[in-house]
């Protein structure tokens, strides 16, 4: 699945970062906590967070997530959304809890 | 659901507290942080983290949190253990990931808070 | 007359935060306070107390049971806060990036505290302390 089709099935707010709307998702990852990401999350993985902080795409594009997606309709810091357009990353956003948006992007992705 | 349907659904194992406690697991709740988990309001969940401290044990004992699915492997410290039995927190730990441990709950029924 | 608790408070020491809260919480119960209401009191003061543990170098929370409501407060020696105002907003933090690592500091604090409380009153003095003084009504 791609980004873009992931945002529309789930009706993702897309805040920035459109140029890497065609990549492919491997899977999801979720986390709040940075350093987590760093050391597990997996390439092409869309990373499910309430972060808004900058450093977000920073993690995001050393581990060549596919996108961020933010919860409980938090907006995302406007350093996050240069630095996401910067990088290709795109940035997007729900209202929903972290459980709900994952509980309901896992069964994309079950194997 | 029980926490022994928990403990199935995620392959999971207990590390604090009574396997057949009869607790009715109504919502989960995912989160890393514990300052978002004292804004909760309600009392029949399980928080779902791959936070292992000890604040995490002191944490929902504030909030009034009664299961903790610890995921990823990471084990519970003594110390977590001590004080989770002390106050009385069901303590669960599995190899799943967070994003795992959400869908599969989710599945099976368990609802978000709000 | 009304029975008072007190507690000392090391800065840095993350595994001791909370006792303070257990204790009080302990004693809620005794008491026969409702259930949500001692969610409020406990998290307002583990706030309080994180707040110490995370910032000062130590403080002193002592509190007072009285009839109708718990009086708390949490006094610290430490850095202060600059502008209450903008401590209070939500998502506002100076937390390191240790403590945000262990899952606090995500600039919550003092506006969940304000949210549990019915009376709150903050002084500080930038390089001496901080001062709180919360009441919640059973």
């Amino acid at each position: 699945m791609k980004v873009v089709e992931l945002a529309e099935k789930f009706g993702l707010e897309i805040f920035s970062g459109n140029v890497g709307l065609q990549k492919e998702i491997s899977g999801g990852y979720v986390s709040d906590l940075l350093s987590d990401v760093m050391g597990f999350a997996l390439e092409n993985q869309v990373w499910i967070t309430l972060q808004t902080h900058q450093n977000v795409i920073a993690i995001a594009s050393l581990k060549d997530l596919a996108a961020v997606i933010i919860v409980k309709g938090l907006q995302p810091d406007p350093e996050t959304v240069k630095h996401s357009e910067e990088e290709g990353i795109p940035l997007l956003g729900t209202d929903m809890e972290t459980f709900e948006i994952a509980g309901k992007i896992y069964k994309e992705f079950e194997i | 659901m029980k926490v022994s349907e928990l403990i199935k659904l995620t392959e999971g194992r207990i590390a604090a507290g009574n396997p057949e406690e009869q607790i009715n697991i109504e919502r989960a709740f995912s989160s890393d942080l514990m300052s978002d988990v004292l804004t909760l309001d309600d009392h029949h969940i399980v928080l779902i983290t791959g936070l292992a401290n000890v604040q995490l044990i002191r944490t929902v004992e504030m909030a009034d949190v009664p299961v903790v699915l610890l995921c990823r492997n990471k084990p519970a410290t003594p110390e977590m253990v001590n004080l989770a039995n002390e106050i009385g927190i069901v303590l669960v730990e599995t190899h799943f990931s967070i994003f795992r441990a959400s869908g599969v709950l989710y599945q099976n029924g368990l609802k978000p808070l709000y | 007359m009304a029975e008072i608790l007190e507690f000392h408070i090391k800065g840095g020491d993350f595994n001791l935060a909370g006792k303070a809260s257990s204790k009080i919480k302990k004693k809620l119960i005794q008491l026969g306070v409702e259930t949500s209401t001692i969610k409020r009191i406990v998290v307002a003061t583990y706030e309080a107390e994180l707040n110490v543990v995370a910032h000062a170098r130590e403080g002193k929370l002592t509190a007072i049971f009285e009839p109708d409501s718990i009086r708390i407060i949490i006094a610290d020696s430490g850095p202060g806060i600059e502008d209450i105002d903008l401590a209070m907003e939500a998502g506002f933090s100076t937390a390191t990036k240790k403590v945000r690592e262990m899952g606090f500091g995500a600039g919550m604090g003092l506006p969940n505290i304000r949210k549990n409380t019915d009376e709150l009153e903050i002084e500080s003095k930038v390089g001496v302390g901080t001062r709180l003084e919360m009441i919640i009504y059973y």
